[in-house]
């Protein structure tokens, strides 16, 4: 068992046992549920958009070189600076080398799921660089020093009690259990560091490569502050995010909206073509968009799984999977939890280390139905125990099922293991949820069926006769 | 994986996606479905209403919904005095240059209200410290409620987010049906000279990151005022 | 109709009762059931642990032992999407795959062939009690069949049918995962059975026994059994509980 599987057995048998845990997340995504039920349901037909968003993006990634290269065209036309960077480590370097370059001290940050990817914060500070995150729910994770626990809500584990003992201790605050006292501590703070920074931080939902343009979603207006504010402005993104046009937006922000956060659209949608202009009021003298690999093509040369990268990032899959709810986000160690990070995590950072997550779930596809792009998203994780189990199967499944094979191939002998089973079984009440409970994984917590004293098959014979 | 040191970072890219895409994908879109066509988004989005009067109750339940307040003025007097009643305690505000806000700045000035103009450049501190920033748009969309601002529209990029309270000012004319609607509209009226920013304002800054609960004025506006004119 | 019944393993093991009373149904309403006695299992458990050429193995002689079909009843919505959804991917490529498409167009779970097939939505059944219905994911999400065993149990006399809040939600089975992750697998099975216990209702009926052997054990363990039934034991049933 691999490191990162044995820390997620770990850490699921412990959430798992939470009921506070439980019924908290089981609370918190109640609204959401039904805001977006009755905002897909104003959709003259969300099947049919669904349907229209696969085709965009099956277009979109099946021709992304061609997209790729219009878009870096179309946006450095207007000013904008366009690094391609292969891995997160050149990534991180070519952030580092515009910060230093122009003298930045000061960085703010607008929520992004792709620099949690490459782990920029750390490199930036360790470099000495101020680094303080926006987006409200990215704030209160950064004060606790934790990953985002949800890639649309991070801080959704976290009740007021808990958050307002947070700001006591690292803000000073007086203690409150009203979010939205809460929300104005954050905001005040927050306004003083947009002041000061030299450099914002984003990422991008959307990369139209008709424009040249980025797309951002957001609610609070933390992303509109951290692009427009500071002198500088670096997008970071990762190269699945293009769309050929500018109105497929009105098809995605949407979408986006709806299958995200429960709305009809998020508070602000804001589209960046470039630096300030020559004509205009205001606004970073320069922009830089990074475009980030990091294995993105390692998906793209799977011919199955390749949709994959039709995603997103709205979350849903994560809100409607009995798995994800159940373990909670920080179990999966990953940066991507639930279904689509079980998904794609395998890929991006290895099979073997990773194969868990495919296997952690019962294939109930609850998220392929959630899915706003249609990805395949349950049979992926199908493929990836394939494919796994084809480089290297796991030595007592192995057994296993060669003994399933010679039981299930003759119906002599899967009569004769019947026979046994019900011998074996008036013994098992002995052993029965004890240590040396062969079936010990299925009695611990839950009684187990009896054999019938005759099968079916016994029976039909008898009533044949 | 990793090509010759000689390559650049787009050339590895390029090299690696075209690489991958010599094989077709597996899943395809459904062979009944044609070729993609932009236009066909709108048969599946929320439905807007045929006539401008269905558009107009749709904008305005769409956008108090997400609790930005609505006013449509009969004329241009009433909305001066709608916006002076609104600037009631005010000392300053943000602005720009645009033949529509002229009358409005000049009624806000005699009612002793301290006007920042955004265009050419201006103090961040400043703008910070105004009780709102009142701009014009590039059109409202009904089918959502938005209202659409560029940095060429709406004086710059801070002026409608920076401030505590946002004030659009719109015509009739400015409404659209729905987003599809908007995308003709930006490419007929700026080509390939987009401004650097373009962004949909769809009701007050909001959170919902504290217990899912919502609460306005995260980041931006606590408060967003639409006032449309005849 | 020469209906050839697929009984999964467990069921022949564990629940022949279940298999018993599907075949009272469909010989009810006329038509001939055959039960092929050299079938054994589907190949599921190897497909879902990814032991690909292990399930091909004993999917194959499935498929011979159900060549001469006219048509496949399943009695369970998971071993039925293996036949009629997974076989073709199992197949892909290989030379018994005109042969995996050709079984999986003859397959068809209970209440689907019941209702989408024989067009009956009333057994003539009747039975007293209060019962919410579980829906199995593979009989909801890969064969589609949300409507047909509701149709098929709203027709039930006496039977007065309450849906729970968490109907479509994953009963936490799953196979292997159930026992290679069990602290998921029952958490998931808890979540399902607060759902039903908040129902009030005296029976859970389902179209998957699979799922039902995880739900009645999490009731039965936790020491609130509740009667659990498959929808064939409902439709054989003439106004007495089974057995």
């Amino acid at each position: 068992m691999s490191a990162p599987s044995r820390e997620f057995h770990r850490q699921a048998r412990q959430v798992t046992r939470d009921l506070n845990h439980r019924s908290f997340v089981q609370k918190a995504l109640d609204g959401y549920y039904r805001k977006r039920d009755e905002y897909s349901a104003r959709f003259r037909s969300w099947q049919g958009a669904r349907d229209l968003a696969f085709e965009i993006k099956f277009d979109a990634i099946n021709h992304l070189d061609h997209h790729l290269e219009e878009f870096a065209r179309k946006a450095e036309a207007r000013g904008t600076r366009v690094h391609w960077c292969p891995d997160g480590g050149a990534a991180t370097q070519t952030i580092l080398e515009i910060a230093r370059q122009n003298n930045v001290r000061s960085i703010i940050k607008s929520k992004s799921m792709t620099t949690e990817e490459i782990h920029l914060n750390d490199a930036l500070e360790a470099r000495g660089f101020g680094v303080f995150e926006s987006d409200l729910g990215e704030y209160i994770v950064q004060l606790r020093h934790e990953p985002p626990y949800h890639i649309v809500f991070p801080a959704m584990h976290l009740t007021r009690g808990q958050i307002s003992d947070l700001f006591q201790s690292e803000l000073g605050s007086a203690p409150t259990n009203d979010p939205e006292e809460l929300t104005m501590i954050a905001r005040r703070v927050m306004r003083k560091k947009f002041c000061e920074a030299d450099m914002g931080i984003s990422g991008a939902n959307f990369a139209v490569s008709e424009t040249g343009m980025i797309s951002i979603t957001e609610n609070e207006g933390n992303a509109r502050l951290t692009t427009s504010l500071p002198r500088i402005h670096v997008a970071v993104l990762g190269i699945e995010k293009v769309l050929p046009r500018m109105e497929d937006l009105a098809l995605f922000l949407p979408m986006l909206a709806t299958s995200g956060a429960g709305q009809a659209l998020t508070g602000y949608n804001t589209l960046i073509g470039g630096p300030r202009q020559s004509d205009e009021a205001d606004g970073p003298g320069q922009f830089h968009i990074v475009l980030l690999d990091n294995r993105r093509t390692v998906i793209l040369a799977d011919p199955e799984q390749r949709d994959a990268l039709h995603c997103i990032r709205c979350g849903a899959c994560l809100n409607v999977c009995p798995v994800f709810k159940n373990v909670g986000g920080h179990t999966y160690g990953t940066t991507y939890p639930g279904p689509i990070g079980s998904v794609i995590t395998p890929h991006l950072r290895g099979l073997q280390s990773w194969k868990h997550l495919s296997a952690a779930s019962s294939l109930c596809g609850a998220c392929t139905d959630a899915c706003p792009v249609k990805i395949d998203i349950h049979h992926h994780l199908l493929r990836n125990r394939r494919n796994a189990a084809r480089k290297k199967p796991v030595w007592w499944e192995r057994i296993l099922f060669a003994g399933y094979i010679v039981l299930m191939r003759s119906p002599r002998l899967y009569r004769l293991g019947l026979r046994l089973g019900r011998i074996g079984q008036k013994f098992h009440p002995l052993v029965e949820g004890t240590r040396l409970d062969p079936l010990r994984a299925w009695t611990a917590t839950r009684a187990l069926p009896p054999l019938a004293k005759t099968s079916f098959r016994e029976q039909w014979k008898a009533r044949r006769r | 994986m990793e090509g010759p040191p000689q390559m650049t970072g787009k050339e590895t890219i390029l090299g690696r996606v075209r690489e991958a895409l010599r094989m077709p994908a597996v899943r395809k879109p459904a062979p009944s479905s044609a070729a993609h066509k932009p236009h066909e988004a709108r048969e599946w989005l929320p439905a807007v209403g045929d006539t401008f009067a269905a558009q107009l109750e749709l904008f305005q339940k769409n956008a108090e919904a997400l609790k930005a307040r609505f006013i449509s003025c009969a004329s241009l007097s009433e909305a001066l005095d709608c916006l002076a009643g609104l600037a009631a305690g005010w000392k300053s505000v943000g602005m720009h240059r645009a033949s529509l806000l002229e009358p409005f700045a000049t009624r806000l000035q005699d009612a002793g209200v301290r006007i920042l103009y955004t265009d050419g450049g201006y103090a961040m501190d400043d703008l910070e410290a105004t009780d709102a920033g009142v701009t014009t748009c590039e059109c409202l969309v009904a089918q959502t409620g938005s209202v659409l601002v560029t940095s060429a529209s709406s004086g710059g990029r801070a002026l409608s987010v920076l401030p505590p309270h946002h004030v659009v000012l719109a015509r009739r004319e400015q409404l659209l049906p729905d987003l599809t609607a908007v995308f003709e509209l930006t490419h007929a009226r700026f080509g390939s000279n987009f401004p650097s920013m373009l962004s949909f304002i769809t009701g007050p800054s909001r959170t919902g990151d504290i217990e899912r609960i919502l609460v306005l004025g995260a980041h931006g506006p606590k408060e967003l005022t639409i006032l449309l004119l005849p | 109709m020469r209906i050839s019944l697929f009984v999964p393993c467990f069921v022949d093991a564990c629940y022949p009762q279940v298999a018993m009373a599907a075949v009272e149904v469909l010989e009810r309403l006329g038509h001939t059931v055959e039960f092929p006695e050299a079938q054994t299992c589907c190949g599921q458990p190897p497909f879902n642990t990814g032991m690909w050429n292990e399930a091909r193995v004993v999917a194959r002689r499935h498929m011979r032992v159900f060549e001469d079909a006219e048509a496949i009843v399943a009695l369970s919505g998971s071993c039925g999407a293996m036949m009629k959804v997974f076989y073709p991917e199992l197949f892909s490529g290989d030379a018994d795959e005109p042969l995996a498409r050709e079984i999986s167009s003859k397959t068809r779970e209970f209440s689907d062939f019941l209702v989408n097939v024989l067009q009956v939505t009333d057994v003539g059944a009747s039975f007293p009690g209060r019962a919410t219905y579980h829906d199995g994911c593979h009989s909801l999400r890969e064969l589609r069949l949300k409507r047909p065993p509701r149709t098929l149990l709203e027709n039930v006399r006496g039977l007065e049918l309450v849906e729970m809040d968490e109907a479509e939600t994953c009963c936490g089975f799953g196979g292997m995962f159930s026992v290679k992750f069990p602290m998921i697998s029952s958490a998931m099975g808890e979540v399902k059975c607060d759902s039903i216990e908040a129902t009030g209702a005296e029976f859970v009926i389902s179209s998957d026994s699979s799922c039902l052997m995880q739900i009645e054990g999490i009731f039965r363990r936790s020491g609130r059994p509740r009667r659990c039934l498959h929808l064939a034991e409902v439709l054989a049933s003439r106004g007495s509980l089974p057995g």
